[in-house]
């Protein structure tokens, strides 16, 4: 994608039909690290990598939890995505308070998506750039309503993060992706970010089997998927973030040292397997680190 | 915005500018409503009389409603209110059925939401001058809960509004029981109406008897049925 005429503004239009602007806030959620989630009939996983920007420095939390049934991971802009996760947070809590019961995910992400055609606010005050929060307004018979508010000296611009969002509701357990052009799809399985090809590739092989799959399964999956978006880094808990929701299960962050035994757990088994066998079965994991796709 | 600690000699200024914000007073009332859980669902009765004070001015009033695919509402007390609580409901449910989605509101949320409005209503000295029993069954869980006018909202197996807390409830702790048939149940429904006809003067002997089942010989999952408005007989013989 070049610099053309038609790209500084997100309200013009080219004469090709496309808005330039939302294409790119779209490249902003392929340059952040990865982020894949998958989900069978009654769990859904979100797992992700951890980009630090130094050594010394800790990872950026990636993977946020927005009510006890749905949690999110974000692939771009994070803060943009923080933002939204706190948009998120407040419909759902609003929702539980209102109905005593949790917002179905289907529902949330229509809302998300929705926001995106009329996009976040963003106040820019100098070379900082502050979100906007949303405020609570009742009104005279007593219902709820969500505003708003705008602030003064504001201009728009798409936000630049996916999300990947995993929850429960009543129809059983989803997973859908929210891009900054303002669509949802729901997935059986996906992957976003830099490197993402990879993993979405590992994804194709196996989806069809997640459905009927434990959770333990759908976790292993997850983690070779990640593997897949590391290039022949070594991978270990510290590398990545793996999160699980499902029923009875509460949406939660697995913990590292949970992580860090599966991740061995599954290398001694591959070991195993290679020896054993010369050529997989249909459903073995390609350990192949050249056969991996190229970056995106 | 609404000002609602006024001082009383501005009350009439601002009466007249938003409307009265004081207490009301009911003026056609319903009486009781009696609402249990039988075996396969709920069970709702409540008579069809509106008074006017204390004359027995309208038989026809139908104080129950369905809301939704799933639950059914009671009221007792200002009927005009009731209605104004049905156009609420109705909305909600209208908004609710446009997200065309595989989800939709259950008694549990009704209940949830009108405890919301009330409470609210009553927060600004502007009270919905109800007392309501909504009953439900939704993925095969039956519901029963109440809200006063005051937001005061609980779930229970039985439940009654007004006189019906003091005449039915004894009878139905009693008797009741969980494995009720639906037989069984209208038939502990109607002695508990024939009570409050005998001693609740506002009451009136035509009823209106709903149920919500979880089984319905049409093939649905769930659904309700209406009986036509029965005239309860009366007794006054001695036993």
């Amino acid at each position: 994608m070049f610099r053309n005429q038609y790209d500084t503004d997100v309200t013009t239009w080219s004469p090709a039909g496309r808005l330039f602007q939302v294409e790119y806030a779209m490249e902003a959620v392929k340059q952040g690290s990865a982020a894949i989630g998958l989900r069978s009939k009654t769990h859904v996983v979100l797992a992700s990598v951890n980009k630090a920007n130094s050594e010394l420095s800790s990872h950026q939390k990636k993977i946020f939890k927005v009510d006890d049934h749905i949690g999110v991971a974000i692939s771009g802009l994070t803060a943009d995505g923080r933002v939204i996760s706190r948009y998120l947070r407040s419909e759902c809590i609003n929702h539980s308070f209102t109905y005593e019961s949790p917002l179905p995910v289907g529902r949330l992400v229509v809302q998300l998506a929705d926001k995106a055609q009329f996009p976040l606010e963003i106040l820019n005050v100098g070379h900082k750039s502050f979100g906007v929060g949303v405020f609570l307004i009742v009104e005279a018979d007593g219902r709820f309503l969500l505003d708003q508010v705008c602030t003064q000296r504001s201009w728009k611009r798409p936000y630049g993060v996916g999300l990947l969002v995993a929850g429960l509701d009543e129809s059983g357990a989803h997973l859908y992706y929210n891009c900054p052009s303002g669509n949802y799809f729901e997935y059986q399985a996906f992957a976003i970010g830099s490197r993402s090809q990879a993993a979405k590739t590992y994804l194709e092989r196996k989806f069809e089997t997640f459905m009927g799959s434990s959770r333990e399964d759908l976790i292993r999956d997850a983690l070779f998927a990640i593997k897949e978006t590391l290039q022949g880094e070594k991978l270990t808990s510290s590398i990545c973030t793996v999160a699980v929701v499902g029923v009875g299960e509460p949406f939660n962050i697995i913990n590292q040292k949970t992580i860090q035994e599966l991740i061995e757990s599954f290398e001694t088994k591959e070991e195993e397997v290679v020896e054993a066998a010369d050529q997989g079965a249909a459903m073995q994991e390609d350990r192949s680190p050249e056969g991996a796709p190229m970056d995106i | 915005m609404n000002l609602l600690d006024s001082t009383p000699a501005n009350n009439s200024l601002l009466n007249s500018a938003m409307g009265s914000e004081r207490t009301q007073y009911p003026y056609v009332t319903g009486t009781s409503v009696i609402g249990i859980k039988y075996k396969d669902g709920i069970l709702m009765v409540a008579d069809m009389g509106g008074s006017y004070g204390s004359t027995l001015r309208y038989k026809s009033v139908e104080r129950l409603k369905s809301i939704g695919k799933h639950s059914l509402l009671g009221a007792s007390g200002e009927i005009s209110d009731f209605q104004e609580i049905l156009r609420y409901l109705d909305e909600l449910i209208l908004y609710d059925n446009m997200w065309d989605d595989g989800n939709s509101l259950g008694p549990k949320e009704v209940h949830s939401y009108l405890t919301r409005v009330m409470y609210n209503r009553r927060n600004k000295f502007n009270p919905l001058w109800n007392s309501l029993v909504l009953g439900g069954v939704k993925n095969g869980q039956k519901y029963l809960g109440m809200v006063s006018m005051i937001g005061v909202h609980f779930e229970d197996n039985h439940v009654a509004t007004g006189f019906g807390n003091h005449l039915a409830r004894p009878i139905l702790r009693d008797e009741w029981n969980e494995n009720l048939s639906y037989e069984d149940g209208v038939k502990l429904l109607e002695k508990c109406m024939r009570v409050l006809l005998y001693r609740d003067r506002s009451a009136v002997n035509k009823l209106q008897v709903w149920f919500f089942s979880l089984y319905v010989s049409l093939g649905l999952s769930s659904g309700y049925f209406a009986s036509p408005s029965q005239s309860s007989s009366s007794k006054w013989t001695h036993e």
